[in-house]
């Protein structure tokens, strides 16, 4: 084989594929537009409606307790709350919104409290309507101070210190290092990310090197040149392959700048939250980007394998949409909660990558799992090329009528 | 030099079962000589000429082009021909110039001899005005003599060409015909295919005429003539394939 030859074939596509503006587009301004876009959109919308959700003042409706007068005037003191008389239809005004929440107090409340005796005041809220949940917890905040203030009361009664009531404390203090603590949040999305973006990268460049170029007819054109198919089917290759990383690498650079911009933003330091952490070893993203390269490698070569056997670009693009499907179940099926990797899961292509990553990122690395892995995609990888080669020399294929 | 021995091809097809879309052809064509292969369409001229190129890989026989054998040496063929046709396009991301580097490249010329030869080449087809044009936004006629100097870079000894002024306008056809006839001058050896009669009367030193896949006549203009008593090239034509044409038909 004339590795000069397969040079000059991946330079010829490379300033053809640079040139190309629907290139240009789906591997360089989608990857690297797509995260910022995303991500800042989906931050503004929540955070304007966090704060239109906050700046309302809840309206909340008292049902009974008028026999509990110092319940309702605890209540009524609560400044951020709007309470309104109260109404037959008090569950349809909080379905249709009219209301944020209800609170039920229940007959001789106020007695039974005197008497010593446990009552259960009841909230009633929309649950996953914010503005709702934010007036419920306005509510319970307020009862549960009112109860600490009666517990007090009756503690200073017996002559009891609070500590009575709090024997010890309970602290939580995490032990994971930060990368594992990102990985297992936002982390185990990259290897996610990294392996469907290096498919649909490879797919544009798989079926206009192939399929385009039967339909333009320069395949004649190639063949009459003194380059051997394989030198051809090489470069060509090499070409869908730098394609793929391509998108993929600045897929992860545009999500990774996107979340470090947004974890320092002062708009989230100011709002008091914590925001996203992505405080990710390069070393992990480093090992991630080395488990995708076979199956870079596998997906490059399955693709010009598929769409080599379309006449059209159209039609080749009818045979490669479904296979997204393919590689989207597996990769999705390794972020659910619960699957782990196991030695059968290590051979099966995609979802053991997927599953691996996730792991890397998280700090955690097997290398056991790791190593039949890797030589497991190459070995896939490896075949894929060698069928894409072996296509590349049937004439049934490359002239198909 | 080009010669073919014994070509065959053979295609399956889902509905009709085998083709035989080359069958036992032999022919010869020497340097400083045009072979002009005739036929109608599906007669098998682009297929016998592709197999020639080495597109395509004969099913039996072979042929030998400048000595190498093209199923044994296929990319010393290649490197010996120039293949052009109406099905060999140009890429249309690069411009007329890389175009023909690339396919300099790719027949493993240094670059200085690219340069100089290219520089040549381009001076000689008139082309200089659009050499830094991409080949998508190129006339056809620009088209076709970048596709010449594709053909040419390497200069090669044998040319091959495959109905290569079909669904061109006069001017561009004149350019071609033109072009086929100075390679005849410079020694090359030189086989196409063509519906048109008057270039095959006009260019042809030696005629063959296929069907079916079969090569039923072959000889020079006169020849054919004294042995089928008509002038006109067509009704030569018509009188070889005539009865095998009905049969076929029916």
């Amino acid at each position: 084989m004339n590795f000069k030859a397969v040079g000059i074939v991946y330079r010829k596509e490379l300033t053809e594929w640079l040139r190309d503006r629907r290139t240009l587009i789906s591997t360089v301004l989608v990857p690297l537009l797509m995260f910022p876009i995303l991500i800042s959109g989906m931050i503004s919308v929540s955070s304007i409606l966090l704060g239109n959700a906050k700046k309302e003042i809840p309206k909340v409706m008292i049902i009974e307790g008028d026999d509990s007068p110092d319940v309702l005037k605890a209540l009524h003191g609560i400044k951020d709350l709007q309470f309104v008389p109260y109404a037959e239809n008090w569950r349809d005004q909080i379905t249709d919104k009219e209301i944020r929440a209800a609170v039920r107090i229940p007959k001789g409340f106020q007695a039974s409290l005197q008497n010593g005796n446990s009552q259960t005041v009841e909230i009633y809220y929309y649950e996953g309507e914010i503005k709702s949940e934010f007036g419920a917890e306005h509510v319970e905040k307020s009862l549960t101070e009112y109860k600490d203030t009666i517990v007090a009361g009756r503690l200073k009664a017996e002559d009891l210190s609070a500590s009575v009531l709090s024997p010890f404390e309970i602290k939580k203090e995490n032990t994971a290092p930060p990368e594992k603590v990102s990985g297992a949040g936002v982390g185990s999305f990259i290897g996610y990310m990294v392996i469907i973006l290096s498919m649909t990268g490879a797919m544009y460049p798989a079926i206009d090197l192939t399929a385009g170029e039967k339909e333009r007819g320069t395949m004649e054109t190639i063949l009459s040149s003194p380059v051997s198919r394989l030198e051809l089917v090489l470069g060509k290759f090499l070409l869908v392959l730098s394609a793929s990383l391509t998108t993929a690498i600045l897929s992860v650079i545009s999500m990774g700048s996107s979340f470090y911009f947004l974890g320092h933003s002062q708009a989230v330091a100011s709002s008091g939250e914590h925001g996203l952490q992505m405080n990710l070893g390069w070393i992990s993203i480093l090992a991630v980007f080395l488990m995708a390269l076979p199956l870079s490698v596998l997906f490059s070569a399955v693709l010009m394998t598929v769409a080599l056997f379309a006449k059209t670009y159209k039609e080749a693009q009818s045979y490669l949409t479904p296979m997204t499907f393919v590689v989207v179940i597996p990769a999705i099926a390794s972020v659910m909660p619960g699957v782990e990797l196991s030695p059968k899961l290590a051979l099966i292509p995609i979802l053991n990558t997927s599953l691996v990553c996730k792991e890397i990122i998280t700090g955690t690395y097997h290398w056991h799992s790791i190593m039949v892995i890797f030589a497991s995609t190459c070995v896939y990888a490896a075949a894929a090329i060698f069928v894409a080669v072996k296509m590349f020399q049937r004439e049934s294929v490359l002239f198909r009528s | 030099m080009i010669e073919a021995r014994g070509l065959c091809k053979r295609f399956h097809d889902k509905k009709r079962g085998e083709i035989r879309a080359v069958d036992n052809v032999s022919f010869r064509c020497e340097p400083g000589k045009i072979y002009g292969l005739l036929g109608a369409n599906g007669a098998g001229k682009t297929t016998t000429l592709r197999m020639l190129a080495t597109i395509l890989e004969p099913t039996d026989g072979t042929a030998l082009v400048c000595g190498y054998d093209v199923v044994e040496q296929p990319e010393k063929v290649r490197a010996n021909v120039g293949f052009l046709s109406t099905a060999t396009a140009l890429y249309p991301r690069l411009t007329a110039q890389e175009m023909v580097e690339y396919f300099g490249r790719l027949n493993g010329i240094d670059e200085v001899t690219l340069k100089k030869r290219v520089d040549d080449i381009f001076t000689r087809l008139d082309m200089n005005e659009f050499r830094d044009r991409r080949c998508d936004k190129l006339s056809t006629g620009m088209k076709q003599k970048t596709s010449i100097a594709r053909t040419l870079v390497h200069d090669p000894p044998v040319m091959i060409f495959d109905e290569p002024t079909t669904g061109l306008d006069v001017m561009t056809a004149r350019t071609i015909i033109s072009f086929i006839s100075d390679c005849r001058s410079q020694g090359k050896t030189v086989i196409f295919s063509t519906h048109i009669m008057s270039e095959v009367e006009r260019l042809c030193d030696n005629i063959g005429i296929i069907h079916d896949g079969k090569l039923l006549a072959e000889g020079t203009l006169p020849h054919l003539r004294d042995n089928y008593r008509e002038h006109d090239l067509e009704e030569i034509i018509v009188k070889v394939v005539g009865p095998r044409f009905a049969n076929s038909e029916a």
